[in-house]
């Protein structure tokens, strides 16, 4: 028998960002046993690298809005691929999400009246996200992280888990180690809430930090679930490029929120020259009427640089192309002459401080080099829009892990709102499942064996390969074959090349002392994960013959509305192959369809 | 341009170890972490480190840099000459899992005793009402990133283990003194602060202020005023007649943090069974406080005078600190 110690909960939570510790509070006040399970320090998720803010149409400061404009914001902004009741619910119930972790201890920045204060963000069309100066993140998964911990949730932190496991077709239980002492651990649980975020780690230039590794997207896979939209890939369209080691930091669009510009080397506010036909009639089309929008959204248009992301890092991307880009191959972002110094350090904190600190920048004073950085994966798990239920009884989705509810593109500010809505919903389908579940799954030893043995063959691997460098081609490979353009030839080239990364990965062996804290191992095993998001990216890529959202293809510039707008791709394994499937999308009742025939 | 770095990294776990020493191509632009990981990916596969984000958001990869507290992520490398050889070691407060990762279990514990934030009622609705000015002395301790650098560098136990049962440390102060400022919050925590969390422990030496890579005024605007207020709950008989005092907040008794901790160590049980939530069961107990929208009022640091004196005992300086408040309160 395998040497592990051993768990038993009724809900798993993996991962410990703002969906997991939503979803586990959530379990947990349901009344079920709940344990959240997460690969770094608890605190230290990647939430806290949001900026900008959560979107919630709470009209504090514009009351025009409501839950059906931000409704059709999300639509519109994800090239209406969106699974249209979760692009409901969310715009429905993230007010209340907000208010709720203002309860919880949350210090929302206010308006003059004393309310939540609401600021402008990329296809929103009234400001809309609740914030903390630049530092959103940080603050609600502070607030949920305390709120975790004072009810009482268990957590196993610094803690991989590296396999679902099963009894029949449900889900019993999961797999994993302990970073610190390397040592196995099995849990028992019969619903297991993945909120394990994103694949950033699979491209080179990136805003994800190392945990980001797809490792809930391949579980899920390798458990018998689905992908749906896994070629969308947002490109968030302001990083940082200079110097070197700081490049694909991700700079907030809480800049062009604030009235930052996109200018080219010529000094040219490029953004006029990009804005699509689709979102025309509200977009200004000069400058004045852009600045003019800042202080009167009713009477003039937005500022093209406030188009959704993809419009944004596709015009980035052409002005750099086109020769007309900084020294170090990036656009200029410019907040210096537009807003006074006291305000942009009043506004953008954390902004000013980083490039201070890393860039010898003075924002203030000087614009910022900027070009397009790999942010977050809209493609996910496919589930149950009310649920959060993927197609394995007992397993459940949460957060960037899940997909749908942005379409072919996020909006900037959804996905914190988008976090606490469905991390809330996801917690408790769980605990409601395993309430009604007439047997408890068992979890086989031998699949436990299995996972143990899997984890351990890198010790045993007599190959030669070193599991950084596979990761480094894999990363390289994925930028310049599978990045913010892509065209046939490419990802055809990238198939084959992840074909042959796999079988370098087979003989990835690990040196070094053992397995406690061994960060060379722990990489081995990402990889794993890493190379098979990265598969199904490229699958879907080339499947998907238009352009719309965070796919581009060079070859099939037009987005297809007849066609592809009707079609989801799902992705599944049989028999340890990646299976593409076309999928009708849900059909949008047509109430909601009326919210779309107005022109503005 | 690029040069080659000469590195000494600390290398061992909590049986012993020592220095080992590289050299690692470094490239313009650079900061210690890209050192530390390059060391990884090409000479040293096991060489344990924590980091997340690369950009000072996350508060992951504290280290000492040439025995100075530091995020490695956002220190430069040119910052030093580039014949000097750096040296990094682990924090040296906590106690050493491998290489340069600690066991920061501690704060975690911490975190646990503090009474959450506890308001009159709830929000349904989005019905709390607060002033930006009022949020903004809160906001600047919640821009905490939970790095623990203060932690590492406060004396009363970087060189006192014995000290850590009874003492909270720098970084719940602030947590302390953020709830304490909160416009809406009803429990009084001062006395706890004092009693079980060792505040009286701080001599105020402002070294927590010094390495803290946010910037929080630890000391000036969150421990002082914080000493300051217990003083007042504690030593104030005759000044109460004609100062006033809040009475609206419901004292805390000890430490909310009991039983078995939710945070899991290897080879540690599960917690047995659902506890009811802390947060509730002591809530029940107390009555409902009006919440008091514009807060404690503007917040009154230490005069410079008194902070920059050493004093040895923390009465003595929340006592001054007291009557500076008292008269400025007074005259307005």
């Amino acid at each position: 028998m395998v040497e592990t110690e051993r768990h038993d909960y009724d809900v798993i939570v993996i991962g410990a960002g703002g969906s997991g510790l939503r979803a586990a509070i959530a379990a947990h006040e349901a009344g079920a046993r709940t344990a959240i399970v997460c690969k770094s320090l608890l605190g230290k998720a990647h939430t806290v690298m949001a900026e900008g803010g959560a979107a919630a149409a709470m009209g504090n400061v514009w009351p025009e809005d409501n839950w059906q404009v931000h409704f059709r914001d999300t639509m519109r902004g994800g090239k209406m691929l969106n699974n249209w009741r979760m692009a409901q619910l969310h715009a429905l119930e993230a007010p209340d999400r907000v208010y709720e972790l203002e309860e919880w201890g949350a210090l929302f920045d206010r308006t003059k009246d004393g309310k939540i204060s609401q600021r402008d963000f990329g296809g929103h069309r009234y400001a809309r996200l609740a914030h903390v100066g630049d530092r959103t993140g940080l603050e609600m998964i502070r607030t949920l992280q305390q709120r975790a911990v004072q009810i009482g949730v268990d957590v196993f932190m610094e803690c991989t888990i590296t396999r679902l496991l099963k009894d029949g077709g449900k889900i019993a239980g999961a797999f994993g180690y302990w970073r610190e002492t390397g040592s196995f651990i099995t849990f028992t649980a019969p619903a297991v809430v993945l909120a394990t975020g994103g694949i950033g780690k699979s491209f080179q230039v990136t805003s994800n930090s190392w945990e980001y590794t797809g490792d809930g997207h391949a579980m899920a896979l390798w458990a018998g679930a689905s992908l749906i939209n896994m070629e969308f890939v947002q490109f968030h369209p302001t990083g940082m490029v200079w110097p070197p080691s700081v490049k694909g930091i991700l700079i907030t669009e809480s800049v062009r929120g604030e009235g930052g510009v996109l200018r080219n080397s010529e000094g040219k506010r490029f953004m006029f020259d990009y804005i699509p036909d689709f979102f025309k009639a509200e977009t200004a089309d000069n400058e004045k009427e852009a600045d003019a929008w800042y202080a009167d959204h009713i009477n003039n248009r937005r500022p093209p640089e406030l188009l959704p992301r993809d419009e944004v890092a596709r015009a980035i991307n052409s002005e750099i192309k086109a020769g007309r880009g900084s020294p170090h191959g990036g656009v200029y972002l410019d907040i210096a002459t537009r807003r006074s110094a006291e305000d942009i350090k009043r506004r953008l904190p954390s902004m000013y401080h980083q490039f201070k600190e890393l860039g010898d920048v003075d924002i203030t004073k000087e614009p910022m080099e900027v070009a397009p950085t790999c942010h977050y994966v809209m493609g996910g798990i496919e589930v149950d829009a009310d649920t959060q239920a993927s197609i394995v009884p007992g397993l459940y989705a949460a957060g960037e892990v899940s997909g749908g509810m942005h379409g072919s593109n996020r909006l900037g500010g959804n996905s914190l709102s988008d976090l606490l809505v469905f991390g809330r919903r996801a917690g408790d389908s769980a605990a409601d499942y395993v309430s009604k579940l007439p047997s408890r799954p068992r979890i086989s030893e031998a699949d436990v064996q299995a996972a143990a043995d899997e984890a351990e063959e890198p010790f045993s691997n007599p190959g030669k390969e070193n599991p950084y460098a596979v990761m480094k081609d894999l990363q390289e490979h994925m930028q310049s074959l599978v990045g913010i353009i892509r065209r046939a030839e490419e990802l055809e080239r990238a198939l084959k090349e992840i074909d042959r990364l796999k079988e370098r990965a087979k003989n990835v062996s690990v040196r070094g002392l053992g397995r406690e804290y061994n960060p060379g191992w722990n990489t081995a095993l990402d990889l794993r994960s890493m190379l098979t998001v990265s598969e199904c990216i490229a699958k879907a890529a080339l499947e998907r013959t238009e352009s719309r959202g965070g796919h581009t293809r060079d070859d099939y510039p037009a987005t297809d509305y007849d066609y592809w707008g009707t079609i989801n791709l799902v992705l599944t394994e049989r028999n340890g192959k990646l299976q593409l499937d076309r999928k009708p999308l849900p059909v949008m009742p047509d109430e909601l369809k009326t919210l779309f025939e107005e022109s503005h | 341009m690029g040069y080659d770095l000469n590195m000494r990294v600390w290398r061992g776990d909590a049986t012993g170890g020592g220095f080992s020493s590289y050299v690692v191509p470094v490239e313009e632009g650079e900061v210690v972490l890209d050192a530390i990981h390059r060391l990884q990916a090409e000479q040293a596969p096991d060489l344990a480190v924590r980091w997340n984000c690369k950009a000072g958001k996350c508060g992951s990869c504290s280290a000492e840099v040439n025995g100075k507290p530091r995020l490695m992520c956002m220190t430069r490398l040119s910052s030093f000459d580039p014949t000097e050889t750096i040296t990094v070691t682990p924090m040296r407060t906590f106690p050493i899992i491998r290489d340069l990762v600690t066991d920061v279990t501690f704060n975690y514990e911490k975190a646990r005793e503090v009474p959450a934030f506890t308001p009159a009622g709830d929000n349904k609705g989005g019905k709390f009402r607060m002033a930006q000015v009022d949020v903004e002395r809160g906001q600047e301790f919640r821009k905490c990133i939970e790095c623990f650098l203060c932690q590492n560098t406060c004396h009363v136990i970087r060189d006192h283990d014995d000290n850590k049962p009874a003492f909270a440390g720098p970084r719940f102060f602030i947590r302390y003194a953020e709830l304490d400022m909160h416009p809406l919050d009803t429990l009084d925590r001062r006395k706890m602060a004092q009693n079980e969390e060792g505040l009286g422990y701080c001599n105020i030496t402002k070294c927590c202020t010094e390495v803290c890579p946010e910037g929080i005024h630890i000391t000036d605007n969150g421990i002082i005023p914080l000493k300051e207020r217990v003083v007042d709950a504690k030593y104030d008989p005759v000044l109460i007649p004609f100062l006033g005092r809040r009475k609206d907040r419901r004292p805390v008794g000890s430490a909310a943090g009991h039983g078995p901790s939710p945070i899991k160590r290897p080879g540690q049980p599960s917690t047995p069974s659902p506890v009811t939530t802390d947060v509730a069961a002591r809530t029940a107990t107390l009555a409902p406080a009006p919440p008091e929208p514009t807060g404690l009022g503007p917040m009154v640091p230490g005069p410079a005078d008194q902070a920059k004196m050493a004093a040895p005992y923390a009465v003595a300086a929340g006592g001054l600190g007291f009557l500076v408040w008292a008269l400025r309160r007074r005259r307005r």
